[in-house]
């Protein structure tokens, strides 16, 4: 059993939480390799993908994690639902509590949304990423990942280049570091830090390259290219330059050092193809790796315990 | 009608009275301040264990009418600040329409004369629209009643336009209130820019957003010979700003909101809490103790509101969407109450020094004095009631308050307005 009834951000879980999240995961990954990827765990559970905002990969995640365990899923989504007509995120909150669900997984542009659902409805909330704020399965599956490549995360000394200000990957991924004894030092240009790393627990670097040597994880962020105000960096080569993930940086890194990158990537902008496509590249293992979390975090949200069976 | 106020706490600095005695009131105007007066035919109203003091005044309020009734009127809003203790408010142009020009000023003082309960002072627009494009007519809303201008809400983008626009006042010795924001560095800013804005996860409000625009202000007051009021300080920074310049004798006043005063950015907890929502944001400790001193010190004048009255569905909202701002006027005096007097930080002349006699030095209102022949604008408080912020307490249509389930000490039991009873053991009379 979990300590918390909701995954809105870190600060919810305790340690062993995040653990337990972990190792469950371990025995739903094991399913996800079989020919017949389904358990009855949650059979009779309604788990609502509410996406207010277009999503693609996590939306898909977890909506596999969701039939993986018989689990009635609805798409509710921001192109169908009301939301778009004007209604306000209470009144959506208040007819899918209505609608009696069980779970609800969110992502919305706005930060706090997620506590504000909890708060108008008895289901469980997982935060599918909150504005810039949060996105705690992000951040868990990269555990999950760093643990299974490196095989421990306490002591881990990890990396998070790029944008950290907008990032709420970052956000999540700080925090989550700090909580299993791994150091997260944030590289980047100081236009894309934000006010206070500190707060969130994060050591600060802003030459990529004298870090590396000392890196375990170098976790490569998304770029975003097109903004209305001001560029934070003057050209997307010179971004490349200072802070992307290349062949030449890769080999200053320890033989057993990884790279990952929560996708979608910029291929050639925070990191290079040759690196995307190596064998040091864990990103398509990420993506493994965020069914079976969520699965786990579904599972032990509805009541679940560690052996991934009963229910 | 005559009322006698009996042995109440009398405090006015302005006269050098602090001492246990009688106000007798005869047609709107105070006969007699002394000892064991005669009541006549009087109407004697009780103050003993109460203070009695010049009538408050909130320099910056929001009324909402015309455009925002459900938010809130010049009815509710005036029965508002009877409820809080104050005689008077000045009210904010950001309308709609907006108050710039003179018929829309006419509109505001003709309402509150008919549904007032307290006087209400009109603040014009410093630009058309609040657009910080074209000067407002401020002659004509002068002669219509406007006590000052102020485009609050928004802050004067151009140095051009705030120095054309101070330039123009002089003319008229007319005060200009300045809300300061730099629209360039504040961006989509919700939170103060630092720890909250990092791990709340939203955009921030720097200090230096404020400041820029203040020290601007002041180098064009320097330059122009305007007088200028500094709405709503809220950094460390800016209580600097302000000390200097009144250091070298220039001609700015300034105002704190008790949010501002008795809440830092810690109280935005991860509850997300939209009635902590306010423009400029709560800053951090270090800010709210700059701004404590800066009052205690006469750099910040007086004690405004700012009270910004909303719907609740405007602020049942995500923070992000949800409009600024938190009501104030029911409040405001309980606070001061609460965290200054009981703590004995300040007394009760330093309470009549910023919520009555120098917002009305910097509005430029008639001076309102405890002595005979004063306007009878009386305030009566009871420093030992206790105050459940609950939203049934409010006489305001809005319940958006910043210290929601607060339990606070000190309110007002009597208002009079020119002698005319609005406020009687603390409920608004009808």
């Amino acid at each position: 059993m979990l300590s918390t009834r909701h995954i809105i951000e870190m600060s919810d879980m305790t340690p062993e939480d995040v653990l337990l999240i972990l190792d469950t995961a371990e025995s739903f990954k094991e399913v996800n390799e079989r020919r017949i990827k389904k358990l009855p765990t949650l059979r009779g559970r309604t788990v609502v993908n509410l996406f207010l905002e277009p999503s693609t990969r996590t939306r898909t995640s977890f909506e596999l994690a969701a039939k993986r365990l018989s689990a009635d899923g609805i798409n509710f989504s921001a192109s169908t639902s009301a939301t778009v007509k004007g209604e306000s995120l209470v009144d959506t909150a208040e007819t899918l509590s209505a609608m009696a669900c069980d779970l609800v997984i969110v992502r919305h542009k706005y930060a706090g949304s997620p506590r504000m659902l909890a708060a108008h409805m008895d289901a469980h909330i997982i935060n599918g990423g909150d504005g810039m704020h949060q996105h705690p399965t992000q951040a868990l599956l990269d555990l999950f990942t760093m643990r299974e490549k490196l095989g421990k995360l306490e002591g881990l000394k990890v990396g998070i280049v790029g944008d950290i200000c907008h990032s709420r990957v970052a956000g999540s991924l700080i925090p989550a570091l700090r909580m299993v004894g791994a150091t997260p030092i944030v590289i980047a240009p100081p236009t894309l830090l934000p006010a206070r790393p500190d707060v969130l627990g994060a050591e600060v670097a802003t030459s990529l390259d004298d870090v590396l040597p000392d890196l375990d994880v170098a976790y490569m962020l998304r770029i975003q290219m097109e903004r209305a105000e001001g560029m934070p960096f003057p050209s997307v080569r010179e971004y490349a330059t200072l802070f992307g993930m290349n062949e030449r940086r890769l080999a200053k890194m320890k033989p057993h050092a990884i790279v990952m990158h929560p996708g979608p990537m910029n291929r050639g902008v925070e990191i290079s193809s040759a690196v995307a496509d190596s064998v040091r590249s864990m990103i398509l293992d990420q993506v493994n790796a965020g069914v079976a979390v969520r699965m786990a975090a579904m599972y032990l949200l509805l009541g679940g315990d560690a052996s991934g069976t009963a229910a | 009608m005559a009322l006698l106020l009996k042995r109440g706490r009398v405090v006015d600095p302005a006269v050098g009275l602090d001492r246990v005695c009688d106000v007798l009131i005869e047609d709107g105007r105070i006969k007699e301040v002394g000892e064991n007066l005669e009541a006549g035919n009087a109407t004697v109203i009780e103050c003993a264990e109460k203070i009695v003091v010049p009538g408050l005044v909130d320099a910056h309020v929001h009324l909402r009418e015309p455009g925002y009734e459900y938010k809130e009127d010049i009815a509710s809003g005036t029965r508002a600040a009877a409820h809080g203790g104050f005689t008077a408010v000045a009210c904010m142009p950001n309308t709609n329409p907006v108050c710039d020009e003179g018929s829309a000023v006419r509109f505001v003082v003709e309402r509150a004369a008919e549904r007032g309960k307290v006087r209400v002072h009109p603040i014009g627009a410093l630009t058309v629209g609040l657009k910080g494009a074209a000067l407002a007519e401020m002659g004509d809303m002068l002669a219509a009643g406007a006590v000052a201008f102020s485009d609050d809400g928004k802050g004067v983008q151009s140095s051009g336009m705030m120095r054309l626009i101070m330039d123009y006042a002089k003319q008229f010795d007319a005060v200009v209130i300045a809300h300061s924001e730099d629209e360039a560095l504040v961006g989509k800013g919700v939170v103060n820019e630092g720890a909250i804005s990092t791990r709340l996860g939203m955009a921030g409000w720097p200090a230096a957003g404020e400041d820029i625009i203040i020290a601007r202000d002041i180098c064009l007051a320097q330059l122009t010979g305007c007088r200028l009021h500094v709405a709503h300080v809220s950094t460390a920074g800016a209580v600097e700003l302000i000390r200097a310049a009144k250091a070298k004798g220039l001609r700015v006043t300034a105002e704190v909101t008790p949010h501002h005063l008795f809440l830092d950015e810690d109280a935005v907890s991860g509850e997300y809490d939209t009635n902590l929502k306010m423009n400029p944001p709560l800053r951090s400790a270090a800010d709210r103790e700059a701004l404590v001193a800066g009052l205690a010190d006469g750099t910040i004048d007086c004690i405004a509101t700012d009270h910004a009255p909303h719907a609740a569905h405007e602020k049942a909202l995500e923070f992000e969407l949800a409009p600024f701002g938190s009501t104030g006027l029911e409040t405001a005096l309980p606070l001061v109450v609460t965290n200054l007097v009981a703590k004995k930080l300040a007394d009760w002349a330093d309470v009549a020094r910023w919520m009555a006699i120098n917002p009305r030095a910097a509005l430029k209102l008639p001076e309102v004095r405890i002595e005979a022949g004063g306007v009878a604008d009386i305030t009566v408080i009871d420093p030992e009631a206790r105050v459940e912020v609950t939203p049934d307490f409010f006489e305001s249509k809005s319940a958006n308050s910043a210290f929601l389930t607060a339990t606070l000490l000190g309110k007002a039991t009597e208002v009079f307005v020119g002698g005319r009873i609005a406020l009687r053991n603390g409920k608004v009379v009808d």
